[in-house]
C-alpha cells in the first residue's frame, strides 16, 4: 500500500484506446431473423404437410397395386434337390427341379425375375467385409493381407479368385423360364447383362489385364464352392465373363437385411413376348445347387414388373397415409387448442 | 541465507516447455493426460485389434488427430513465441561493473553480486537492490506493468548511506557490502534483508528492491547489486511459465469449483452415457452369442475358420459395439464447448456497453470456462467502498476539540463556500486546487485567527501524518496517495494552508500559513489493514518529539489517554450520514523514552524473520495514551446507476449481500442510499439473532458472531463447540437467507471469504464475488465467480478475479446479458449435442437387430468419421456462439427472465434424459422407415435397391437432413452465418459424398472407398426421396406440434416476453414508452411477475 503512486504522466507515449469496436459482429447485432411459431405457420405447415402425404400416399398406393408380381418359394418343392444339397460332399452331383405355374393374365411391360433368398444374413459383418476390391479391380494383390480369410488362399498357396465370403457363397442356382404354348414348350428369352449398375459394371469390377481371360487367371483357383473358375461363368459372352460377370456383381452388392431380392434376369422383348408375359402356363427349370435348408433359409423365384415408385412394397405408400391423416388430425387439435386458450393470452387490453 | 560470495546460477531464463525433439512426444503427452482424448486413445487402440475392430481405423483417428492437430499447433505456435521471446530477453543488454568500469554486458550474463546500472524506460533484468540513484532523496520510479498488471507508478527508495556514498564508477566497482535475506520466494510484495557494510548494519525490505520485469520511469538512471538472478527472480518464481502464477491457481481453482458444480453434471452426463454404452455393448454382446447358437453356427457361408464358442464370439462383439458406439460421446464434445466459452469470452471483452470511457476500461473476462454459470447466480456478494462507491474521497466535515464544522448541505452549492485557489485563508499559488468545497465560513475565519492550538495541530497533524508523494511539475505541485482517503485529506489540509511540500527519507517539509518549515521524520509506523492506523514520530521545532496518529474511531479509541477528551459518539453521527471518519491524535514523547523505544524499534526493523509482527509489537507500544484532536469526515459517493442495478439484480431473483468494513450505521445509510434497503422494510439486527429465528423477518443485519465463536473453540469440549458453531453456522445461512438483503458490517477480508463459504456449503448456490481492493481478494477467490472492479485501489482484485470492469452498474450487464445468454446457449448446445449423436449412434442397435448382432455398422465409415466434425457440428456451435431468445434490452428489461439460469430450468437430468429420448426416438424413425421401404422392393429400372450400401446413403442423408433442420428449429435467432451453416452443412455432405462414391477415389484407394456409385444411384431414385421425406417429416413435424402446444399451453418467460415484443403493436409501443398515445393498456403482467411501470419511459435502460 505504501508505495503506490497514482499515475505520474507518462512520458510521449500515446496509448491506444481500449475501447471495443462499435461493429454488428462484436456487438452481437448481426442482423437476424427471429422465426416464431405462431399460430398461422404452424397450421399451415401441419394442414400442407397432411395434403402433401395424402396426395402422395394414394399415389403411391395406386402405383404399388398396379405392380404384377408372381413369386413362388422353391426351396421345398424341389425336396430331392434341397436334401441332395444338405450333404455338402455331394456338391458336383447336378440336380434339377421344374415348377409349374399360371399366369391367369398378360403381365405387360418389361418383366423382371429376381431371386430371393431370406434368412440369409448377407450383412453380417463378417461376411460384409471379407472381400478384396483390389483383386475385384483385375489387380494383381497379395490378398493374405485383405479381409478375404479363409477364403483366400488355399493350403499350396494358391490364391483364389475371387476371394471372400461373399464370392464364395455366391448364388449359383440356374433358372430357365418356358413357356408352354399348345403343347409345345419355348424358352422365354431372358437377358442377363444389364442387370448391374453402371459403376460396377464399368469400374468396381475389371478382369485382370491379359491377352485371354484363362491366362489372366492363371495362377489362380476357383472358390472352394464354386463348381467352375471365374472365367467361366460365362463363357458365350466375353464382356459378361470373370469379375465383370452380371450375376457375380449383382451376388456382390450385398443387401441390407437378411430378405433380400436380386435381380437375375429380365424379359428379351421379342416375337411373341413382345408386349411382355402373355397369360398361360409356365415352367421355371432350375438347376439346383444352392443350399438353404441348413440354415433354415428360403428360396424364391419372382417375376415382377416395375413402375416409376419400385416394386410392389405396400409400406411407403400406407406409411404416407397414415403420416398424412396424422398430420391433418394434428392440425385440427391444434387449432382446437388454440381457440381454446386464446382468450387468457392477451397481456393488455386494447382500449 | 545467502551471501554475496555464494554465486548461484546465471540470469538466463527458460520459459518455453519443448525443443524440436522433445516436442512430439511431450505435447502427445501432456494432450492424453485430459481424460477425454485418453478416451479416445484407448478406442483406437481396441480398433487396432483386428478381432475386435469393426470400424476402420481412420473413423476414430481422423476426428482424434484434428482435435490433436488443432491443439498441437496451437501449443507450437506459443512455444516458438516463448523461443523468441527467451532469446530476446536473454539477449538483451545492460552495463554491468567489471573491473571497474561499466561494461554493457547481456542478460544472461549477469551474475549475482554484479553491481548494474540501470537507465531510463529499460527493464531491469533480475531483483537488483537498489543502491543509488540520479534522483534526488534516492528515489527511482518503476512502472510494474508486467508484474502484476498496475500501470501507476511505483517509487522505490535506496539506503540513503549506499545513495550518497555509491554515486562515482570508482565508488560502486569498490562496493564490497554483503547482503544477507531470505531465500527465493514468489511473494512479489516481502523482502527481508540486512545490508552490513563499513561496519554497521542496515535493514532492507520490498521497498529497496527493483524486481525483474519492471521499468525504470522517471529516473535518469539507477544502481544496483543484482540478488536473485534467473530462476530465482520472483517473477520466475511465480511461474516457470507465465507470468502471472496467481491467476494460473486461481484459474485451476476456478476449473476445480466449475468441475464441482455446472461442468461435473456435464461430465457426469458423458459418463452416464459410457455406462449406457457399455450396458448396450453387453446386451448386444449377449445377442450375438445368442443368435449365433441358433443361426450364426448353422449358416455355412459365414465359416471363418475359427473355431470360437458363440460366447467368445460375443465377448468379442461386446468390443465391437464399444468402438462401434462410442460416437455418443463424441471427441468434438469438449473441443466445442470449449471453441463456445471462448467466444462468449470475447463477446464480453468486446461489449461497447460495458466499457467505461473515463478510464479507458473495457470489460474483460479473465476466464474463459465460467460464462455459463454467468447466468445461473443466486447470491451476490458486493464490497462496499469503492465497489459500491466511487472510492473518490472529499473532505466534508471535521470536528476540532468537540466543536463540529462542516454543515450537512445537500441542496448542491448554493449554501456553501468555495475556497477558490489561495483563497481566503493565504495566498500561495502552491495551495491552489480549484475544486474545493467546504460549507463551513466559522472553520476558515478561526484558523485566520490562528488562536486555537488544537486546530493548528490538527491540520498541521493531517499535513504530516501520511505517506502520500508530492511532485512539482509545471510549476504545480501534485500529490500521488497510495489511497483516496489519505489524498483527500492532505489536499483538505493543503486547502486550509496546511500544505504539504515534499519529503526526503527522514524530513518532511510542509507550509505552514505561508511559512515554510522542514521536520526531522523519527520514524514512520505504517498503516495496514489489522492497525487501522498509521503514526508519524517528529521532532518539533523546539526540539521536543511528538508522534502523529491518525485512525479507525475502534483503533484510536482504546488507545486513548484516560483523562483525554472523549469525542462521545461523533463518529457516529457522521457515520450516519454515510460519511467515513477517521480520528487523529498525538501524544508527546520525552527523549528518553524515544531512545528506549528507538532501539527497539531499530532491532525490530533488522530482524529477518517475522519482521511485521515484531514490527507490529514495537509499534503498539509507544502508540498509547494518546490525546484526540477531532475527527475528519469524508464522503464517498454512490456510482452511477448503482440503485438501479441493485433494484433490477434483486428482481431477477438474486439476492444481493453487501459485506463491509464500516460501521453498522455507515453500512445502513448505504444500504438506504443504494436502495438495497427501503422505508418499508423491517431491519433486524445481528445481535439479537436469536429472538428472530423462530419469526419471519423480511430484513437482517448482522454483526458476524465471531467472539462468540473465538469462545467456544478455547472450550474443552471442543467436539460439542464444533457442532454448536456448525448449527450456529447453519442458523446464520437460514436467516440470513430469509432475508431480501443482507448488510454484514465490521467484516475482516476473511471474514468476507468465510460468509461465502458458509453460503456456498448450506445453500449449495452460486455465487459471485465483487470487489475492488485487495481486501476483497480472499472473498473473489473463494466464490464461484469473481468480479473485479479496477478502480482507484490497484488492481489485486482484478487479478484475481474472473471478470473485471470499471463500474459496479456493468454487472447487470454482465449478468442479465451476457450470463443469460451464454446459459441459454450452453444449454441449447450440450441438449442438441447429445441429441444428435444419440440419434445418430442408436441406428446401429436397431441394426443390430436385422444383422445378427454383428456390430455392422448402419452407414459408411467415412460418414461416421466426419459425422461430428463437418456435417453437424457448425450449425450448432454458431448456436452456441450467436443465439438470443430475447435481445439485450428485454433481458434487461425484464429481469424475471433469468430466473430458468438459476433453477436450471434449460439443462438438468430431465432435460438431459428428454434430449435422449428424442435422439432415440428420431433414430428409431431414421431406421425403420428406411427399413419398411427396402424390405422387398425394386428400383425403378428393376435393379435391387435393397443393397446395403443405398441403405447406408439414405438413413445417412435423412439423419443430414433431420439433424440439419432441427438445428434450424432450435436457432432462435437466424443470422446469415447461421443460414450459410445450416444449408451449407447439408451441401457439404452431399458433395463429400459424391465425392468420396466417386469412380476415381475408388481406384485409387479400392478398400477404403469402397460405396462407389451408392449416392449417386440411390439419389436418382424417387422412392428414395419420398422415404427420405417421409422420415423428415415423421421427426420433425412432432417437434413443432410440441413446441407449439408447450408454448401455448404453458408459456415460459422468454415466450410471453418475444411473443409480446414481436407481435403486439401496442405492446411494442408501450414498452418504447412512445408516451400516452398507445391503444391498449397494461393487463394480465402480474401473473407474470414483472412489474407493470407506472410511467413506461421511467423503465429505459441505463
Amino acid at each position: 500500500m505504501k508505495n503506490k503512486t497514482s499515475v505520474v504522466p507518462r512520458e510521449g507515449e500515446a496509448q491506444p484506446s481500449r475501447c471495443p469496436d462499435n461493429s454488428a459482429f462484436k456487438q452481437q447485432r448481426l442482423p437476424a431473423w427471429k422465426p416464431q411459431l405462431t399460430i398461422g405457420s404452424v397450421l399451415s405447415s401441419f394442414f400442407l404437410t397432411g395434403a402433401f402425404c395424402l396426395t402422395v400416399g394414394v399415389c403411391l398406393v395406386l402405383s404399388a397395386n398396379s405392380v404384377r408380381e408372381v413369386q413362388i418359394d422353391y426351396s421345398d418343392k424341389c425336396s430331392n434337390c434341397s436334401k441332395l444339397r444338405e450333404n455338402s460332399s455331394n456338391w458336383n452331383k447336378e440336380c434339377h427341379c421344374s415348377i409349374n405355374f399360371t399366369l391367369k393374365e398378360d403381365i405387360l411391360g418389361d418383366v423382371f425375375m429376381y431371386y430371393g433368398l431370406q434368412n440369409f444374413y448377407q450383412n453380417h459383418r463378417r461376411y460384409v467385409k471379407s472381400r478384396s476390391d483390389a483383386q475385384l479391380l483385375g489387380r494383381n494383390v497379395n490378398i493374405q493381407r485383405s479381409y478375404c480369410a479363409p477364403f483366400s488362399t488355399y493350403r499350396n498357396g494358391t490364391p483364389m479368385a475371387p476371394c471372400g465370403a461373399i464370392a464364395n457363397s455366391m448364388f449359383n442356382d440356374t433358372i430357365d423360364l418356358f413357356y408352354n404354348y399348345n403343347s409345345s414348350v419355348i424358352q422365354v428369352p431372358l437377358l442377363k447383362t444389364g442387370n448391374s449398375w453402371w459403376t460396377d459394371k464399368n469400374v468396381k469390377f475389371r478382369n485382370p489385364e491379359s491377352s485371354n481371360l484363362s491366362a489372366a487367371f492363371a495362377g489362380t483357383a476357383r472358390p472352394p464352392y464354386w463348381q467352375k473358375p471365374a472365367y467361366l461363368l460365362d463363357e458365350e459372352d466375353e464382356r459378361n465373363n470373370g469379375y465383370v460377370n452380371d450375376d457375380f456383381i449383382v451376388w456382390m452388392r450385398v443387401s441390407a437385411f437378411a430378405t433380400f431380392r436380386n435381380l437375375y434376369r429380365r424379359l428379351r422383348r421379342v416375337r411373341r413376348f413382345a408386349e411382355g408375359l402373355p397369360a398361360g402356363n409356365y415352367t421355371f427349370r432350375i438347376s439346383y445347387n444352392f443350399p438353404v435348408t441348413k440354415f433354415k433359409g428360403r428360396k424364391h423365384v419372382i417375376l415382377s414388373t416395375v413402375v416409376w415408385s419400385g416394386g410392389s412394397n405396400p409400406f411407403l405408400g400406407i406409411a404416407y397415409l397414415v403420416s398424412g391423416t396424422a398430420a391433418t388430425l394434428a392440425g385440427f387439435v391444434i387449432t382446437a387448442i388454440h381457440l381454446k386458450l386464446r382468450k387468457k393470452k392477451t397481456y393488455f387490453q386494447k382500449q | 541465507k545467502r551471501d554475496l560470495s555464494q554465486k548461484s546460477q546465471g540470469n538466463a531464463i527458460k520459459t518455453y516447455k519443448y525443443n524440436p525433439i522433445t516436442f512430439l512426444p511431450l505435447n502427445l503427452f501432456e494432450q492424453f493426460k485430459r481424460a477425454a482424448n485418453f478416451y479416445f486413445l484407448v478406442l483406437l487402440i481396441l480398433q487396432a485389434i483386428p478381432e475386435i475392430s469393426t470400424l476402420s481405423w481412420y473413423t476414430t483417428l481422423v476426428p482424434l488427430l484434428l482435435v490433436l492437430g488443432i491443439t498441437a499447433v496451437k501449443d507450437l505456435v506459443d512455444d516458438i513465441a516463448r523461443h523468441r521471446m527467451d532469446n530476446e530477453v536473454n539477449n538483451r543488454t545492460c552495463d554491468v561493473i567489471k573491473d571497474g568500469r561499466f561494461v554493457s554486458t547481456k542478460w544472461k550474463d549477469i551474475k549475482v553480486g554484479d553491481v548494474v546500472r540501470l537507465k531510463k524506460n529499460t527493464f531491469v533484468p533480475a531483483d537488483i537492490l537498489l543502491l543509488s540513484s540520479s534522483e534526488p532523496n534516492s528515489l527511482c520510479y518503476v512502472e510494474t506493468a508486467e508484474l502484476d498488471g498496475e500501470t501507476n507508478l511505483k517509487f522505490k527508495m535506496a539506503l540513503e548511506v549506499t545513495h550518497r556514498h555509491l554515486q562515482e564508477e570508482s565508488a560502486l566497482a569498490d562496493f564490497d557490502g554483503l547482503v544477507e535475506c531470505e531465500e527465493p520466494n514468489n511473494r512479489l510484495d516481502k523482502f527481508t534483508g540486512m545490508l552490513s557494510w563499513r561496519d554497521s548494519l542496515y535493514p532492507l525490505d520490498a521497498d529497496k528492491i527493483l524486481l525483474r520485469g519492471c521499468k525504470i520511469r522517471n529516473t535518469d538512471f539507477c544502481h544496483g547489486m543484482v540478488i536473485f538472478a534467473g530462476a530465482d527472480t520472483k517473477i520466475m518464481r511465480n511461474s516457470g511459465r507465465t507470468r502471472f502464477k496467481r491467476t494460473k491457481i486461481d484459474s485451476l481453482m476456478n476449473y476445480m469449483v466449475y468441475t464441482v458444480t455446472w461442468g461435473f453434471g456435464m461430465a457426469l452426463c458423458a459418463l452416464q452415457i459410457i455406462v449406457v454404452l457399455i450396458l448396450l455393448s453387453a446386451g448386444l454382446a449377449i445377442g450375438h452369442t445368442y443368435w449365433e447358437q441358433q443361426i450364426g453356427n448353422s449358416s455355412w457361408y459365414l465359416y471363418d475358420a475359427q473355431d470360437s464358442s458363440p460366447a467368445y464370439r460375443g465377448f468379442l462383439t461386446f468390443w465391437g459395439y464399444i468402438i462401434v458406439l462410442n460416437t455418443m460421446v463424441p471427441i468434438s464434445l469438449y473441443v466445442s464447448v470449449e471453441v463456445i466459452r471462448f467466444g462468449q469470452s470475447y463477446f464480453i471483452n468486446w461489449d461497447l456497453q460495458m466499457y467505461y470511457p473515463e478510464k479507458d476500461t473495457a470489460a474483460k473476462a479473465r476466464t474463459t470456462t465460467l460464462n455459463e454459470q454467468l447466468g445461473q447466480i443466486q447470491y451476490i456478494f458486493s464490497d462496499k467502498t469503492g465497489t459500491l462507491t466511487q472510492n473518490i474521497m472529499t473532505f466534508k466535515k471535521c470536528c476540532i476539540n468537540g466543536q463540529r464544522y462542516g454543515k450537512l448541505c445537500k441542496g448542491g452549492g448554493g449554501g456553501g463556500i468555495l475556497i477558490p485557489a489561495g483563497g481566503q485563508v493565504h495566498t500561495s499559488s502552491l495551495s491552489s486546487n480549484g475544486k474545493f468545497l467546504f460549507y463551513d465560513h466559522y472553520l476558515i475565519e478561526q484558523i485566520k485567527a490562528g488562536k486555537e492550538p488544537e486546530i493548528q495541530k490538527f491540520f498541521f497533524l493531517l499535513a504530516i501524518c501520511h505517506t502520500v508523494m508530492a511532485d512539482t511539475s509545471d510549476g504545480q505541485l501534485h500529490y500521488q496517495a497510495a489511497s483516496p482517503d489519505e489524498g483527500a485529506l492532505v489536499t483538505a489540509a493543503r486547502n486550509f494552508g496546511y500544505v504539504f511540500l515534499s519529503r526526503t527519507q527522514n524530513t518532511i517539509t510542509i507550509s505552514e500559513m505561508g511559512v515554510q518549515r522542514t521536520y526531522d521524520v523519527l520514524a514512520i509506523l505504517d498503516f495496514n489493514s489489522d492497525r487501522k492506523r498509521m503514526s508519524v514520530i517528529v521532532r518539533e521545532s523546539g526540539g521536543h518529539i511528538r508522534l502523529y496518529c491518525k485512525g479507525a474511531d475502534t483503533v484510536i479509541y482504546e488507545r486513548l489517554h484516560p483523562i483525554g477528551l472523549v469525542l462521545s459518539n461523533l463518529s457516529n453521527v457522521f457515520a450516519n450520514e454515510t460519511l467515513r471518519t477517521l480520528c487523529l491524535c498525538y501524544r508527546d514523547i520525552s527523549q528518553d523514552e524515544f531512545e528506549v523505544w528507538n532501539k527497539k524499534f531499530l532491532e525490530a526493523s533488522l530482524a529477518t524473520s517475522h519482521r511485521d509482527e515484531a514490527l507490529d509489537k514495537v509499534y503498539e507500544e509507544i502508540e498509547k495514551n494518546l490525546i484526540l484532536l477531532g475527527a475528519t469526515a469524508i464522503e464517498d459517493k454512490l456510482q452511477d446507476g448503482v440503485p438501479e442495478t441493485i433494484s433490477r439484480l434483486s428482481k431477477a431473483d438474486i439476492k444481493i449481500w453487501v459485506l463491509t468494513g464500516d460501521k453498522k450505521e455507515t453500512a445502513e445509510n448505504i444500504g438506504f442510499s443504494c436502495e438495497l434497503l427501503t422505508e418499508d422494510t423491517a431491519i433486524c439486527y445481528g445481535e439479537d439473532t436469536r429472538q428472530v429465528k423462530k419469526k419471519k423477518k423480511k430484513k437482517l443485519k448482522l454483526k458476524f458472531p465471531r467472539t462468540a465463536e473465538e469462545k467456544k473453540k478455547q472450550s474443552e469440549k471442543r467436539r460439542r463447540a464444533e457442532a454448536y458453531k456448525e448449527q450456529q453456522q447453519k442458523n446464520f445461512v437460514d436467516l440470513a437467507c430469509e432475508c431480501r438483503a443482507v448488510i454484514c458490517c465490521r467484516v475482516t477480508p476473511k471474514q468476507k471469504a468465510m460468509v461465502v463459504e458458509l453460503v456456498k456449503k448450506y445453500k449449495k448456490a452460486i455465487t459471485l464475488a465483487i470487489g475492488d481492493g485487495a481486501n476483497d481478494v480472499n472473498m473473489i477467490k473463494t466464490a464461484h465467480i469473481g468480479v473485479g472492479i479496477s478502480g482507484q485501489e490497484g488492481m489485486q482484485a482484478v487479478m484475481s478475479s474472473d471478470y473485471s470492469f470499471g463500474q459496479f452498474r456493468y454487472l447487470q450487464r454482465l449478468l442479465l446479458v451476457h450470463g443469460r445468454w451464454s446459459y441459454i446457449r450452453m444449454c441449447k448446445f450440450l441438449r442438441y449435442f447429445f441429441y444428435k449423436n444419440f440419434a445418430f449412434t442408436l441406428v446401429h442397435i436397431w441394426y443390430s437387430f436385422f444383422n445378427g448382432f454383428s456390430a455392422q455398422t448402419a452407414y459408411e465409415d467415412w460418414f461416421i468419421t466426419v459425422y461430428n466434425v463437418l456435417y453437424s457440428s457448425l450449425p450448432v456451435l454458431l448456436v452456441g456462439l450467436f443465439d438470443q431468445d430475447v435481445s439485450d434490452k428485454l433481458s434487461l428489461r425484464f429481469p424475471r427472465l433469468y430466473v430458468l439460469g438459476q433453477r436450471d430450468l434449460l439443462f438438468n437430468y430431465k432435460k438431459f434424459f428428454l434430449s435422449l429420448l428424442h435422439g432415440a426416438v428420431t433414430s428409431l424413425i431414421i431406421f425403420f422407415i428406411p427399413y419398411g421401404a427396402y424390405l422387398v422392393s425394386m428400383g425403378q429400372d428393376g435393379e435391387g435397391p435393397a443393397d446395403y450400401q443405398s441403405f447406408a446413403v439414405t438413413a445417412a442423408s435423412s439423419l443430414i437432413f433431420v439433424v440439419n433442420f432441427q438445428i434450424g428449429l432450435d436457432t432462435s435467432y437466424w443470422t446469415f452465418v447461421n443460414a450459410f451453416s445450416v444449408f451449407g452443412s447439408i451441401a457439404l455432405y452431399f458433395g463429400l459424398t459424391f465425392d468420396f462414391h466417386s469412380a476415381g477415389i475408388h481406384v485409387l484407394f479400392p478398400s477404403v472407398f469402397q460405396f462407389t456409385g451408392a449416392a449417386p444411384n440411390a439419389l436418382r431414385q424417387p422412392y428414395l426421396w419420398l422415404t427420405m421425406i417421409l422420415t423428415i417429416a415423421i421427426c420433425l413435424l412432432p417437434v413443432v406440434a410440441q413446441r407449439f402446444l408447450s408454448m401455448t399451453i404453458w408459456p415460459s418467460e422468454s415466450d410471453k416476453v418475444s411473443e409480446i415484443w414481436y407481435l403486439g403493436e401496442c405492446g411494442r409501443c408501450l414498452f418504447t414508452g412512445a408516451g400516452g398515445g398507445c391503444p391498449c393498456t397494461w393487463q394480465g403482467w402480474d401473473e407474470m411477475g414483472i412489474k407493470v411501470p407506472s410511467n413506461p419511459s421511467h423503465f429505459g435502460i441505463l
